[in-house]
């Protein structure tokens, strides 16, 4: 573990880039499925139809291939991130970031349009009926009634959802981003008899960030408990 | 406690406000609504009653097209419903409608309950909402409530509440379905009284319910429903001490025994 305490701060900036994609790659896929489901529970059968393809299909591919994808077939189709190119101290966000947060986004983005879709369904049809009656046109019952509503009850496995993202932030390494998994490699190549403790002191880094979102979930289920 | 709206008078005008025309309505195979002919004047109050399962509920939806029909036409105001889409929901916000379980948003107090069609639908700016809607909830007796949850509210409360947002859109007509049949007992008349007051104030109101006392004192007339068909359709004295048809007399008998 020495050698980790020796470096602490490639140790820490390794762990800003794991939080970075969590974060931009996290409130992503919140906006993205709640678009998703908003689609999939929707008036309109094309959007519904669209919707539902767009989840079955990313949700049951191994992530690696959807990194796969915008790694090497989406430069092909001319996709690409080369704009993105953002220094913020001595954080480095450039192509291959932007390319690690559009796979994660857009893979994470299908579960939490299940978890939620779970959470429409748990809000009673009244609620619905009732914004309805008032006069609220399908987006305004949407996001007025139901969507908060399905929010709360989809709290646990929404949590459970981003808490799997910070862990797949790790697959980012594969394709250089220095994240905190490419970093533990870096570590353990240098000084392979450290090894155990150098997984000891990353696996509790991913332990912090994952109690973070733990707590902060619990503390939003408490407050938002319905009276 | 008075709903009087200001120049409102109590009797109909007899002027058609909800016309329905040949409604018929099919669930599957189920023949829900037969033929349905009614029209409610401006300032009537309709009471419309029938057994389990006769499509009241469903006549109730289909006139805020809650329920689509399947011939025939509904229209409000001289104008037919919309099919759909901005104008449904002009609709709507038209159409007052209070449900047997009164269906309070669950995530918002009593009077943000109150103020969201306002502020959402009318586009009112949000102090005029709230000064108008303490005013609704004072007028229906749960004014000190207004900061609660609806969960923490008693179903008679609640239910008043779901009366008060129904009215903070000044609808044209309001329709009741069932109001205090998911009530207990000792609070179906504060519900009631509400009710009683509304109509002495004009407003257009079709209320299924099997409360008698409300539809003597406050129904213009009394529509009996059976198996999807208007069976009867009489003033409420004429209705419940003469009925023509059997299913009427029928009908009667089973509710007035216990
Ligand atoms: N969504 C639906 N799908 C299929 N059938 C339905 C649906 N809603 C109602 N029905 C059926 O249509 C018929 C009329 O129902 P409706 O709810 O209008 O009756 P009601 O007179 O209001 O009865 P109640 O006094 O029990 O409320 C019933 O037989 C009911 O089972
Ligand atoms: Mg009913």
């Amino acid at each position: 573990m020495n050698a980790v305490l020796d470096d602490l701060d490639a140790y820490l900036q390794a762990f800003g880039y794991t939080l970075a994609l969590f974060v931009i790659s996290g409130l992503l896929s919140l906006v993205l499925g709640t678009v998703l489901v908003a689609m999939r529970v929707g008036p309109v059968a094309v959007l519904r139809a669209a919707a539902t393809t767009y989840v079955t299909t990313v949700r049951n591919t191994p992530l690696v291939i959807v990194f796969a994808f915008f790694a090497f077939f989406a430069p092909i189709i001319n996709i690409r991130f080369t704009w993105l190119d953002v220094h913020i101290g001595r954080f480095d966000f450039t192509e291959l970031f932007g390319a690690a947060v559009a796979s994660l986004s857009l893979y994470t983005c299908t579960f939490v349009c299940e978890a939620l879709r779970a959470g429409v369904n748990a809000v009673p049809l009244g609620q619905a009926e009732a914004a309805r009656a008032i006069g609220l046109p399908f987006g305004g019952v949407m996001t007025n009634v139901v969507l908060p509503q399905a929010f709360r009850a989809a709290l646990p496995p929404l949590a459970s959802v981003q808490i799997a993202l910070i862990k797949n932030t790790s697959v980012a390494a594969v394709f250089g981003v220095a994240e905190a998994v490419a970093q533990m490699r870096t570590f353990t190549n240098s000084f392979a008899s450290q090894r155990l403790g150098i997984f000891i002191a990353f696996a509790i880094g991913y332990i912090v960030l994952v109690e973070v979102v733990s707590f902060a979930a619990a503390r939003a289920e408490r407050r938002w408990r319905i009276a | 406690m008075t709903l009087a709206a200001e120049g409102a008078t109590s009797a109909a005008t007899g002027e058609p406000l909800v016309v329905l025309d040949h409604v018929d309505k099919w669930f599957g195979d189920l023949h829900v609504l037969r033929d349905i002919n009614l029209t409610v004047n401006r300032g009537e109050v309709v009471v419309v009653i029938g057994p389990s399962g006769s499509g009241k509920s469903t006549l109730c939806r289909a006139i805020n097209r809650l329920e689509t029909i399947d011939k025939g036409s509904i229209s409000l105001d001289g104008e037919p419903l919309p099919q759909e889409g901005k104008e449904l929901a002009n609709l709507r916000a038209e159409v007052g409608m209070v449900f047997q379980s009164f269906n309070l948003f669950a995530h918002k107090t009593i009077l943000e309950n109150v103020t969201l069609g306002p502020i959402k639908v009318r586009k009112q700016d949000k102090a005029q909402a709230e000064t108008e809607a303490r005013a609704l909830l004072d007028r229906v007796g749960v004014g000190h409530q207004a900061a609660k949850y609806p969960a923490q509210l008693s179903g008679g409360q609640q239910q008043r509440v779901a009366i008060a947002r129904a009215l903070a859109m000044h609808p044209k007509v309001m329709l009741f379905d069932e109001p205090t049949s998911a009530l207990d007992p000792e609070m179906i008349s504060e519900v009631l009284d509400v009710m009683v007051d509304l109509a002495k104030g004009g407003m257009t109101m079709i209320v299924v319910t099997h409360e008698m006392g409300f539809a003597r004192t406050a129904a213009d007339r009394v529509v009996f429903m059976a198996d999807g068909a208007v069976a009867e359709e009489n003033t409420p004295d004429e209705f419940f001490t003469n009925p023509r048809s059997d299913r009427a007399k029928d009908f009667l008998g089973k509710i007035l025994r216990h």
